[in-house]
């Protein structure tokens, strides 16, 4: 896959961005949270870029991250591969129809404050995206015209995707009247 | 209560065969004449898809037609998986169904959970509300659910399903004797 | 005027004449919301759709997906890679091998397999991919006929359907939710006469393809529900982010296996069919053709398949044979290893897409070095998709969301992960 998109957005926006990289066959381009709005607006009109079509919004949580070394670290992540990394990535896929090629923005986020700018008016995809990131990792999508929980229900309470949320913690809404809530194993004889 | 809950088909045979020929009439039209209400949610859909096809034909037991409203059916047919937001819109369709009512879990999503331990799959519909036939398999086969009919199909005709058996429990209550 | 006062007195009965006023024939002013779902037979799978609505028009609409919300994401964590096809066969479980591919790929593109593997592999990839692919249309025209009212299309769909499944099942095991495909190969091989098994199969399809089309092209029925409904300019399809015969139909020249060509499809013929209007029937008339032209690559690989291993030689990914498990101890070790903790991936993320049923399904994955994801997303296309259909259904009547949604072939497993 060709660097241009790379090298193009590193001229236009220097100080927006903090790091690129080309790891296995995807572009990604590491923005300041400050900067995302004006640099994805530059991406989808400008004509040599012309990224109008969204692909994903997700969210990675780096708080179990303990990579092994039994291989090699990617070369690709040079220097962050050793630095602490912040709590939340928030990436967004893009991909253009006239030029076919395609970038991934990632934003980093802090623990205490997962506010990130909605790409939601750019791209109308990223609303149902945004939500959905929202809903399971809680972060918070600052002028996004309807945040709220997609996939689970308005009494849920946390945010399932953190890595420090029980896979099995349930948190049912309608129980059985004749069910028991804690019942009594049985001893084997 | 009272109320025997013998479990092999030979006793279900034996006992079908001491009840008198009138009194097997009303359970005999009930269970070749049910209604279903396909509570299709996930993969186990495309089975019962499947069954309901002219291959595996569901219409020869007399289960052909699906009513798409709990008002007027009379067997839950719990397809896929149910999830924890789900529970209260299967609690409400259970709800509105008319006695008698049985309820198939499909799957063994509607079973147990299947391999989904989760914090949002309900770890079987039985959570919810009360299931007469459970079919395991993911998705089970058609002839697995062919079976599955033919044996709540046994346990109708036998008043063994649990809606029957709460009416006759009532019954038994109301009337104050015990039998 | 007088007219309709007898017709009223005959129908309703003179006392209950007197009883309703004129005044009362007009609809109350004010807007109605609705509630469909999410148990309603036009929702496949489970979504629930507030419709606020003026009469029957559609004024606005509330879409609630999530009620099949199984945690893919949150299961994967906790499952090694060879244990996430399991999962991933319940994505889109109409066209599950697909979906199997698709994380196949993602996971051989971190580990640095791509281009690779065995040619055998990555033709019976194909075979089995364009086969669930056959189900996937074969399915969603046939339910979105049926809710129409053409029964007969669906029975006849579900018909051939079942000759897949038969087929698949000789394959794979299962009819449905296969996990069949291991990461750098295939569980194991095709059977013996699947060849002939095939050919008789599709001759079949063929067959039923044509008679269902004789019986819903120009039915006037079916092109008055489905003509001029839930029409979508190019320009909001891609900006929404549709893919797949969604997309095609509105005109949008994309197809993934054409466009960024993966597995053998750069020595496949094949055509994409585009739409012009975006409407419901030209959605139905890509489907169709997109049937026809599965089959064209179907019978070129049948052809072009070669001989060879069904796993890459790669000791990272592939088990040993059994002979060698059973009788040395390194071997044994070696198998242990990968079924305990799983396909060592290095660390590293990537994004690998596939064309789906429904347009690019993509799998997102951060691996951190051991044998289980870090992160294991799935780019759903009905997620997206379902996400469009709020436009979608403005300004037109409830019985329109029938044809809208089966033709957006929303799959609850899919949308929801």
């Amino acid at each position: 896959m060709s660097k241009k998109v790379l090298d193009a957005l590193t001229a236009k926006f220097p100080s927006a961005i903090v790091r690129t990289a080309t790891a296995n066959g995807d572009e990604i381009a590491w923005i300041k949270r400050d900067d995302l709005l004006a640099v994805a607006k530059w991406l989808r009109d400008d004509p040599a870029m012309a990224f109008d079509a969204p692909v994903f919004c997700t969210c990675i949580d780096w708080l179990d991250w303990k990579p092994q070394h039994n291989n090699r670290p990617p070369p690709e992540w040079g220097s962050a591969w050793n630095e602490t990394k912040p709590r939340f990535t928030v990436c967004y896929q893009l991909r253009s129809v006239a030029h076919k090629h395609r970038l991934r923005l990632e934003i980093e986020l802090p623990e205490n404050d997962p506010r990130c700018a909605s790409l939601a008016e750019l791209w109308p995809a990223f609303n149902w995206q945004e939500r959905e990131t929202f809903d399971m990792y809680g972060i918070k999508f600052e002028n996004h015209p309807d945040l709220r929980r997609i996939y689970l229900y308005e009494e849920f309470v946390g945010y399932p995707l953190r890595k420090d949320y029980p896979k099995e913690k349930r948190q049912p809404l309608v129980r059985r009247d004749d069910l028991p809530i804690n019942p009594i194993k049985a001893e084997h004889k | 209560m009272g109320v025997e809950l013998s479990t092999t088909r030979l006793e279900d045979a034996a006992k079908w065969a001491k009840q008198g020929k009138l009194a097997r009439i009303p359970e005999w039209g009930r269970k070749f004449s049910l209604f279903t209400y396909p509570f299709v949610t996930a993969c186990c859909g495309m089975e019962f898809m499947s069954v309901a096809g002219p291959k595996y034909d569901l219409a020869r037991f007399g289960a052909e037609f699906p009513r798409f409203s709990p008002r007027q059916s009379d067997l839950l047919m719990i397809v896929g998986t149910i999830t924890e937001k789900q529970g209260p819109a299967l609690k409400r369709v259970y709800d509105q169904m008319a006695e008698p009512k049985w309820v198939i879990a499909f799957g063994v999503c509607a079973s147990t959970g299947g391999f989904y331990q989760n914090y949002h799959a309900m770890p079987g519909a039985d959570q919810v509300i009360p299931v007469d036939v459970y079919i395991p398999g993911c998705p089970p086969r058609p002839e697995q659910v062919l079976d599955a009919l033919i044996m709540l199909m046994d346990r109708i005709q036998d008043g063994r399903g649990h809606s029957q058996l709460r009416l006759k429990r009532e019954q038994v209550i109301a009337s104050g004797t015990e039998e | 005027m007088a007219d309709a006062q007898t017709l009223k007195q005959l129908v309703l009965g003179r006392k209950d004449v007197q009883d309703l006023s004129d005044t009362e024939q007009e609809p109350p002013p004010d807007l109605m919301t609705v509630n469909m779902g999410p148990s309603h037979p036009a929702m496949h799978g489970t979504v629930r759709i507030v419709l606020t609505v003026d009469g029957e028009k559609i004024v606005k609409s509330d879409i609630h997906p999530g009620y099949l919300h199984r945690c893919f994401e949150k299961e994967s964590e906790y499952a090694t890679y060879t244990q996430v096809f399991p999962y991933t066969d319940r994505l889109n479980y109409v066209s599950p091998m697909i979906n199997n591919c698709g994380w196949a790929m993602a996971v051989e593109k971190l580990m640095g397999l791509t281009g690779k593997l065995p040619k055998r592999v990555e033709y019976i990839r194909v075979i089995i991919s364009e086969m669930s692919r056959m189900t996937d249309h074969l399915t969603c025209i046939g339910a979105s006929a049926m809710e129409l009212g053409a029964f007969t299309a669906f029975l006849y769909f579900l018909k051939s359907r079942e000759w897949l499944y038969e087929l698949l099942e000789k394959i794979s095991g299962a009819r449905l939710t296969h996990s069949y495909v291991r990461v750098g190969g295939v569980a194991k091989d095709l059977p013996a006469d699947w060849d002939a098994d095939l050919t008789h199969c599709l001759d079949k399809i063929v067959g039923v393809i044509d008679e269902v089309e004789v019986m819903l092209n120009n039915n006037k029925i079916f092109r008055d529900r489905m003509a001029g409904i839930g029409a979508m300019t190019r320009a909001d399809a891609i900006a929404s982010g549709c893919v797949g015969p969604i997309a095609r139909a509105c005109g949008v020249d994309y197809d993934v296996r054409r466009d960024h060509p993966y597995s053998v499809y750069p020595e496949l013929e094949f055509d994409v069919p585009l739409g012009t209007t975006g409407d419901c029937y030209d959605r139905y008339l890509v489907r169709v053709e997109e049937l026809k032209q599965c089959i064209r690559i179907l019978r070129q690989c049948q052809k072009q398949i070669p001989d060879g291993p069904i796993m890459v030689d790669d000791p990272r990914c592939s088990l040993p044979p059994k002979t060698d498990t059973y009788n040395t101890i390194e071997s044994m070790i070696r198998h242990f290893k990968h079924i305990m903790d799983g396909v060592r991936v290095p660390a590293g993320e990537g994004y690998a897409f596939v064309e789906g049923g429904n347009g690019e399904l993509g799998f997102f994955v951060v691996a951190d070095g051991t044998g289980r994801p870090y992160k294991a997303y799935c780019r759903s296309p009905s997620f997206v998709h379902l996400s469009t259909a709020g436009q979608l259904i403005h300004d037109h009547f409830i019985a329109d969301v029938v044809p809208i949604f089966g033709m957006i072939n929303m799959i609850g497993g899919e949308c929801d992960k």
